[in-house]
């Protein structure tokens, strides 16, 4: 790897820390989240700075250029990046689902309190399925 | 025995009231309308009809609004629960035959089958090809014969509202993949007939190709996983 090249890495994976610091010290990135991001600059630098790593990869998987390598991995990393995101989405939607659900079944409540209605197991009918009253 | 009547209803403003009246005040039931975020007068009709109301803040889905109606019956010590449709589909008939087929524990799940009726039910080509390929998709995965694979119209026990009060149940569509979990989970599942009019044009969850297609595709793929899915997963009525 040239000179060139690896004072390019190093500023990419310099830049990727600063922002993922920058985004958790401001509240909008939670540190559960950063961890993949940052393992991905650190395997960067590894790459980078270890001889032979990224041509012993590349022999490893095949390819015929590190280049090939660097741009496998990076897909490989957005795809799981992409299914982790999707799964705490998931998770999310679940969440959000169960939360509205109480708070709606909440306020179906505490509204049927307020204007002094009775439970809803005393307000049952007391007429037989075909509508005549049973006293 | 403490039994509900739940209907799930998106803007449905113009049929509600006709359809609680329908059944408020019979069968012993407290009837009670999930409004699923209704941007029209659903929610107030429902409630002047004599419903129980209870509204989500914004549209989640059928299935959503079904569990809701779900949780608001067990939280009150339900025996079992009606479901139907909003729209006017469906009529009361068959309800206390389902009730009661429930309650005597001759099975689990009553469904209200529009084919079984004498006087039949006419569908337009496409839904008379859907409901025959969830037939056979059925009796494929879990050997189960039905004759109306898509019917919202279905009675409940206590122990499969535990079960659907849980996070795996279907948001959007709760159709032939409930009935495969169903039956693999080991319920009992039963049809009756009942009369039931046809959906009102334009009124149908499924409208639009792309919306179909991806139902179809939702359901199918939702039926592989039940049918994949191990009964030991749902002890004690919760998926582990």
């Amino acid at each position: 790897m040239t000179f060139e090249q690896r004072v390019f890495a190093s500023l990419t994976v310099v830049a990727i820390f600063l922002v993922i610091l920058s985004l958790i010290r401001r509240g909008k990135l939670r540190e559960e989240f950063s961890w993949l991001w940052l393992l991905t600059g650190a395997a960067l630098l590894l790459l980078v700075y270890i001889d032979g790593l990224l041509a012993g990869l590349t022999r490893l998987i095949g390819a015929v250029a590190p280049t090939t390598t660097l741009f496998i991995f990076g897909i490989v990393f957005l795809m799981f990046l992409s299914m982790h995101l999707a799964i705490r989405l998931s998770r999310v939607s679940n969440d959000l689902k169960n939360l509205t659900q109480a708070f709606s079944l909440h306020l179906s409540e505490t509204s049927r309190q307020a204007h002094g209605a009775p439970s809803p197991d005393d307000n049952r009918s007391t007429q037989s399925a075909d509508g005549r009253k049973q006293e | 025995m403490n039994r509900y009547i739940i209907i799930p209803a998106h803007n449905e403003g113009a049929t509600i009231r006709a359809v609680v009246s329908q059944v408020v005040g019979r069968f012993g039931a407290q009837v009670v309308v999930v409004d699923d975020g209704s941007a029209d007068r659903t929610g107030g009709e429902a409630g002047a009809a004599g419903a129980l109301v209870i509204r989500h803040p914004y549209n989640l889905g059928y299935g959503a609004a079904l569990q809701t109606g779900y949780k608001h019956a067990l939280a009150h010590g339900a025996s079992a629960v009606m479901q139907m449709d909003g729209d006017g589909q469906h009529l009361p008939d068959s309800i206390e035959e389902a009730f009661g087929r429930v309650e005597s524990g001759e099975c689990d799940i009553c469904v209200s089958s529009r084919f079984l009726h004498a006087d039949g039910y006419d569908q337009g080509l496409a839904k008379r090809l859907g409901t025959a390929f969830f037939r056979v998709a059925i009796r494929l995965l879990c050997g189960l014969r039905v004759s109306d694979p898509t019917s919202g119209m279905k009675c409940l026990s206590r122990a499969v509202l535990a079960v659907f009060a849980h996070d795996f149940f279907p948001w959007d569509y709760p159709d032939a993949n409930v009935t495969v979990l169903t039956q693999r989970l080991g319920f009992r599942i039963a049809e009756i007939p009942a009369k039931m009019k046809p959906t009102p044009v334009g009124r149908g969850m499924h409208r639009g190709v792309l919306k179909i297609v991806y139902y179809v595709f939702r359901v199918c793929l939702s039926m592989v996983v039940a049918s994949l899915q191990s009964p030991r997963q749902f002890k004690n009525g919760a998926p582990q």
